[in-house]
């Protein structure tokens, strides 16, 4: 089953290298995965370290897919996925606590109480924050644009990227259901763009944007730019690493948005109003949209652009380049840390 | 919203925590859904049942505790009772009420087998 919306076939896509593979367990269970990557990642259980091992499946392409597995001391299973792949079990498998290799436990049939106490969302949160960790590593600005279909996303990220990319690295991820259209939009300007395409799913995730940052491979100091799923409910709240969630509204839209779709201008910090050129010729209420979305979001930085005219995409750049520039000076800060470091341990090898 | 991936979410947590303690089965999934969390427990009930057909907690009952909102006013400068994000203070009608309480979504505990 799907992993963002439970559907059967609407498969999560990142585009370039998909590829199916099969691999059969010690106990006898079948996994088919359909592998969007080619890269090595860990996985950990838990976060209690008490068996790690290592193996590698070699795809029929030729590519060759390390994992490391992180056990949990009592987990006897040989095998068990941390992350988001769509797993379809065969018929006949052998399922925890109905069949022969879980036979049942004596002395374990009494029911008795689990605390868990975990977030629902932890997993993404965890995936979440070691992206934001890479970027701060590296010094990128990542920002996740979020809005409903058709308010100027990408007309906006295109002009964006026009106005920035002869002074900035820029890299671009498109969320969207099905198409490659938008990245197609995106790479038109010269910028390196990666489609996902989430099937039936409503939202980016943030091991999607794991995935599609380890084949972008996002310069230090450049800019990553995310455009979410058009939906302005489910990607409130998945949290993708980014360092800003930006919504987009439009001014062809109703003023009362931010207050039908609170969660959105909640999660975010910064709001623009697009399309502001078509304000002369439309009723709506620009102050308005913007007091109910300061109603949600007291804290909401505002900009007031049109993205066709240019207008007020001044002020939307500096904010961008300022935040570039925060990055970078973190990303100096790093390498001098690092220089302080080898030049102490220079000092401490030389005085032996 | 997403309930599907949030049922997920917790079948996930569940599962890990059912091998981990070596169960048959699971009988009872216990969750607490903030009031202010954007999570409609009626969708989230059904896309339950859907993901633990087959599995280990399939047939498992969900119990879903509502954690009441609750938010400090600024004006008021006091934690106030809060039935939505955007909500009003219900003492003075401000605006200005920072969400202390009700927007978690957790997996609280299981009952195993």
């Amino acid at each position: 089953m799907c992993t963002v919306c439970g559907c059967g076939d609407g498969e999560v896509k990142i585009e370039g290298g998909a590829h199916a593979h099969r691999h059969v367990h010690a106990d006898g269970t079948v996994h088919e995965h359909g592998h969007a990557h080619d890269h090595e990642h860990a996985h950990s259980h838990d976060g209690e370290i008490a068996d790690a091992h290592g193996h590698a499946h070699t795809h029929a392409d030729g590519t060759t897919h390390v994992h490391e597995h992180v056990h949990h001391g009592d987990h006897a299973h040989g095998h068990d996925h941390d992350h988001d792949h769509h797993h379809h079990h065969h018929h006949g498998d052998l399922d925890y606590g109905s069949g022969p290799a879980r036979a049942h436990v004596p002395g374990m049939s009494q029911a008795r109480m689990v605390q868990i106490e975990r977030d629902i969302l932890s997993k993404n949160d965890g995936y979440a924050a070691k992206n934001r960790a890479w970027f701060d590593e590296h010094g990128v600005f990542a920002l996740n644009l979020v809005s409903s279909p058709g308010s100027g996303k990408t007309t906006l990220l295109v002009k964006t990227i026009e106005a920035l990319q002869a002074r900035l690295a820029i890299a671009v991820v498109e969320g969207d259901q099905q198409t490659a259209n938008d990245a197609e939009r995106i790479r038109a300007t010269g910028a390196p763009a990666l489609q996902i395409n989430t099937g039936k799913g409503c939202h980016l995730d943030a091991h999607m944007v794991g995935h599609a940052m380890e084949r972008l491979q996002p310069a230090d100091g450049s800019l990553f730019l995310i455009e979410n799923v058009g939906n302005l409910v489910c990607p409130a709240a998945f949290d993708l690493g980014e360092q800003h969630k930006v919504a987009i509204l439009s001014v062809t839209e109703g003023e009362d948005k931010p207050l039908k779709y609170p969660d959105m201008f909640a999660a975010a910090d910064v709001m623009l109003l697009n399309k502001c050129d078509l304000l002369p010729y439309l009723q709506f209420d620009a102050d308005l949209a913007e007091a109910n979305a300061r109603r949600v979001n007291p804290k909401l930085t505002v900009f007031r652009v049109s993205a066709t005219s240019g207008e007020g995409m001044a002020d939307w750049l500096a904010w961008i380049e300022a935040g570039v520039a925060g990055q970078r000076a973190r990303l100096a800060d790093n390498v001098a840390a690092l220089k302080a470091r080898i030049a102490d341990l220079e000092r401490q090898l030389a005085a032996k | 919203m997403h309930e599907m991936s949030l049922a997920e979410g917790i079948i996930e947590l569940v599962e890990d925590t059912a091998r981990r303690e070596n169960a048959a089965r699971v009988g009872l999934v216990v969750l607490e859904i903030g009031q202010l969390s954007s999570v409609e427990p009626e969708a989230l009930r059904f896309c339950f049942d859907v993901v633990t057909r087959g599995g280990i907690a399939d047939g498992a009952a969900l119990e879903i505790v509502v954690v009441p909102g609750a938010g400090w006013c600024m004006p008021c400068a006091a934690t106030v009772p809060i039935s939505e994000r955007y909500g009003a203070c219900p003492v003075c009608g401000s605006h200005q009420v920072q969400p202390t309480a009700g927007t978690e979504m957790r997996v609280r505990e299981i009952a195993i087998e």
